[in-house]
């Protein structure tokens, strides 16, 4: 029985006579311990299926909604900054430009979101249960994800309408894909921690998802910022995915190396930072929440 | 003697309490603390530590408390409420961290701190099965092997593809447990399960409860309930005000923890909303004992009906609160629950925001004479929650002045003592029929 079981905690020997887990004070750095997530992949899976599962019940249009979000944006967006505004496109049909922006956009924002509120909505199970607390708001990235596969359907449609070729970079769209959800957990699990003890995270989420829209070259071109603040532009970690995932869908122009390179760059480091951050919470989750 | 499975040493645990009670903070409070800081800090003076050391915002749930345990071992935990044991079940889980000492654990750990922990209303019985069982650390290929028997187990099958929302809270609870009943931990924490459900449940429980301490497993039992704690558990531990007060034979702990209980008197107050026990939704502000003339009473007359009064305060407009009364003998035995769910105004009605005082009154000649401890709590049904609860909220004697007993001068066994009306008639003398048609008769 107990070789077959995962050992709860701290890393355990598998024998019986197992090794003593100690539970003690709060420590200001604690150990990542990774490992600890692997061996809890299945209830990862099981959250991530739940919150999938549950996320379009007893709606009329169901999944459709995945979909109807990131459109009717685009609509909009290319009816008063494409038609209206003029904004450039770099040489693409405008709603085509827009709509690629977006969909790995929304994955951004919905996983960001979802997994900001992830631990105060399970605190159910904070406050009953041990699990690595990380296993939270991994499984809450899957929503975004999920959704962002579905609204690509319509993007291979408007490919198909505006007889674009598939290029072979389209191969390294997942990838892009994946770059965002990095993204928003690297963000999210900073906020996710904060949130616990401060519910003004809550609130400020929407706005500054909304702002951050706008520093994202998803509804202009990135070639529309000056020269001189570009790099600047590379610190925004969804800028070079945004970049990224359009250049590997349409196929057209060149990828700038640098503002990706300075993107993942980004993402590693709040990734690291916040992963440190939330370990060192995560130890009095169940008390503060 | 077996190796140890469970160690605690010097385990003290501390909850900072805010002017709000242990709520979460705002950033506005941290700015203004850290403003104020760095002023003292400016200003020469010390910061932070000191602040948490005067600790008037901070409570001790536990205090020092050490002891150890034997693999196989099965221990009651037993104290009244704030006594510190469900911290202590928290702090061996790995929920949360102790303030001071540690706490050492050797295997697989299985925690029972409620029923129902990972299920999810819009998921059918077979998805929050799954669920339930990873959440509760259960391996997939584990909980597919006994999902026949965990059905079976909550008698569940026709509603198995039904969302549990639709559930009654009867099969909800069923389901729950039998999740839980199917863990095969090392060492087994259970907190209280048996304090809801009906008496069927309860004894299905205590059934699983004995097998599991039957294989050899580690377990530790925090209950109430005296008589499945005397029948579990062979020892038990006492804890009172955070403190390791009695650990030994269940028998003696037992006792210790009944005549402490005894200087419980007929009124409680909790004038201080903030810290009264409860939630954000309601929380309770008094439990007293009445007699007949409206007086609090430690003592009633066996004969003479008397009342429970709460009072509580409901701090959410339109929540369908109930409040309930839970009656138990000197010898820990559950005599009975009572609700205000069918009193005409106000019974499973939303109610608005304010102080509510809902009476109880239990008449004479139906309780049996000695000590009785009531436990008050406010909740809601459908879907079910208890926002207050009081162990031994308040006591009192029921004084023996004959009544019911008549003329008959021993004692009077039984949990309760009731008037009921008995008829009796002389069916037919003996001398007048055969004996076999005269049993016939009495039949009819």
């Amino acid at each position: 029985m107990a070789t077959e079981a995962p050992p709860l905690a701290v890393d355990a020997a598998a024998s019986s006579a197992a090794a003593w887990q100690w539970n003690t004070p709060p420590r200001a750095w604690v150990p990542l311990e990774l490992g600890a997530l692997w061996r809890y992949r299945e209830l990862l899976y099981f959250l991530a299926w739940r919150d999938i599962k549950v996320r379009y019940q007893q709606t009329v249009l169901g999944i459709a909604w995945a979909v109807i979000q990131p459109v009717f944006m685009a609509v909009i967006f290319s009816l008063f900054l494409g038609r209206l505004a003029g904004l450039p496109s770099d040489g693409l049909p405008y709603p085509l430009f827009v709509y690629s922006g977006l969909v790995v956009w929304q994955l951004f924002a919905l996983a960001l979101s979802e997994t900001t509120s992830s631990v105060v909505a399970n605190a159910s199970l904070v406050t009953k249960v041990y699990f690595p607390r990380l296993v939270i708001p991994l499984a809450a990235v899957s929503v975004g994800v999920v959704d962002a596969l579905i609204a690509s359907g319509v993007l291979v449609a408007l490919l198909v309408y505006y007889r674009l070729p598939l290029s072979p970079p389209l191969v390294v769209a997942p990838l892009f894909l994946l770059l965002a959800a990095l993204s928003a957990l690297a963000v999210g699990i900073w906020l996710a921690a904060l949130n616990v003890q401060y519910r003004d995270v809550r609130y400020t989420t929407p706005f500054l998802t909304q702002l951050w829209l706008f520093a994202t070259p998803v509804v202009y071109p990135s070639s529309l910022v000056p020269e001189a603040w570009r790099p600047l532009l590379g610190l925004n970690p969804m800028a070079g995915v945004v970049e990224g995932f359009r250049w590997a869908v349409v196929g057209r122009g060149a990828l700038s190396f640098e503002l990706l390179a300075t993107s993942v760059a980004t993402t590693a480091v709040l990734l690291l930072g916040g992963l440190f951050y939330f370990r060192r919470l995560e130890q009095s989750f169940a008390d503060t929440v | 003697m077996a190796e140890e499975a469970i160690r605690v040493e010097h385990v003290a645990k501390a909850y900072r309490l805010g002017p709000q009670g242990p709520r979460y903070r705002t950033l506005r409070d941290t700015l203004a603390e850290a403003t104020s800081q760095t002023l003292h800090t400016l200003l020469g003076r010390h910061n932070g530590r000191v602040r948490q050391a005067t600790g008037r915002d901070t409570v001790w749930a536990l205090h020092d408390v050490s002891f150890t345990v034997a693999q196989g071992e099965v221990v009651g935990i037993i104290g009244r409420n704030g006594a510190g044991k469900s911290t202590l079940l928290k702090l061996l889980a790995h929920i949360t961290a102790p303030s001071r000492g540690r706490v050492g654990v050797r295997g697989r750990v299985g925690a029972l701190l409620e029923v129902g922990t990972g299920f999810h209303p819009e998921l059918t019985g077979r998805d929050n099965i799954f669920l339930a069982g990873a959440v509760l650390g259960m391996r997939r290929a584990e909980i597919a092997r006994q999902f026949e028997q965990i059905v079976a187990f909550a008698e569940v099958e026709r509603f198995i593809d039904t969302p549990v929302k639709h559930y009654s809270s009867g099969m909800y609870m069923r389901l729950a447990f039998a999740v839980a009943a199917h863990l095969e931990p090392e060492i087994l924490l259970v907190d209280e399960v048996l304090a809801v459900g009906d008496a069927e449940f309860q004894k299905r429980c205590l059934g699983k409860m004995q097998d599991v301490g039957g294989e050899g497993r580690t377990v530790l039992f925090v209950s109430h309930n005296m008589p499945a704690i005397l029948r579990l558990c062979p020892r038990v531990i006492l804890l009172d005000g955070g403190r390791l007060v009695a650990d030994g034979p269940a028998a003696a702990v037992t006792a210790t923890y009944l005549r402490a209980n005894q200087r419980l008197g007929a009124e409680r107050c909790w004038p201080d909303l903030a810290t009264a026990p409860g939630n954000h939704i309601a929380r309770l502000r008094a439990v007293r004992v009445l007699d007949a003339a409206g007086a609090c009473t430690a003592s009633v007359d066996i004969q003479q009906p008397f009342a429970i009064e709460l009072e509580y305060w409901n701090l959410k407009a339109g929540e369908p609160l109930i409040a309930n009364i839970h009656l138990y003998d000197a010898q820990g035995t559950y005599l009975f629950a009572s609700h205000d769910n069918l009193e005409p105004t106000w019974g499973c009605r939303p109610r608005p925001a304010g102080l509510y005082r809902s009476l109880c009154t239990i008449p004479g000649n139906f309780l049996n004479s000695g000590r009785i401890t009531v436990h008050a709590a406010v909740g809601r049904w459908n879907p079910h929650a208890i926002h207050a609860w009081v162990h031994d909220a308040v006591a009192f004697d029921v004084i023996d002045t004959g009544g019911v007993r008549g003329e008959y001068p021993g004692p009077w066994a039984g949990a309760i003592r009731p008037y009921l009306e008995w008829g009796t008639r002389l069916a037919a003398p003996l001398d007048s029929v055969p004996a076999t048609a005269a049993v016939s008769e009495v039949r009819r």
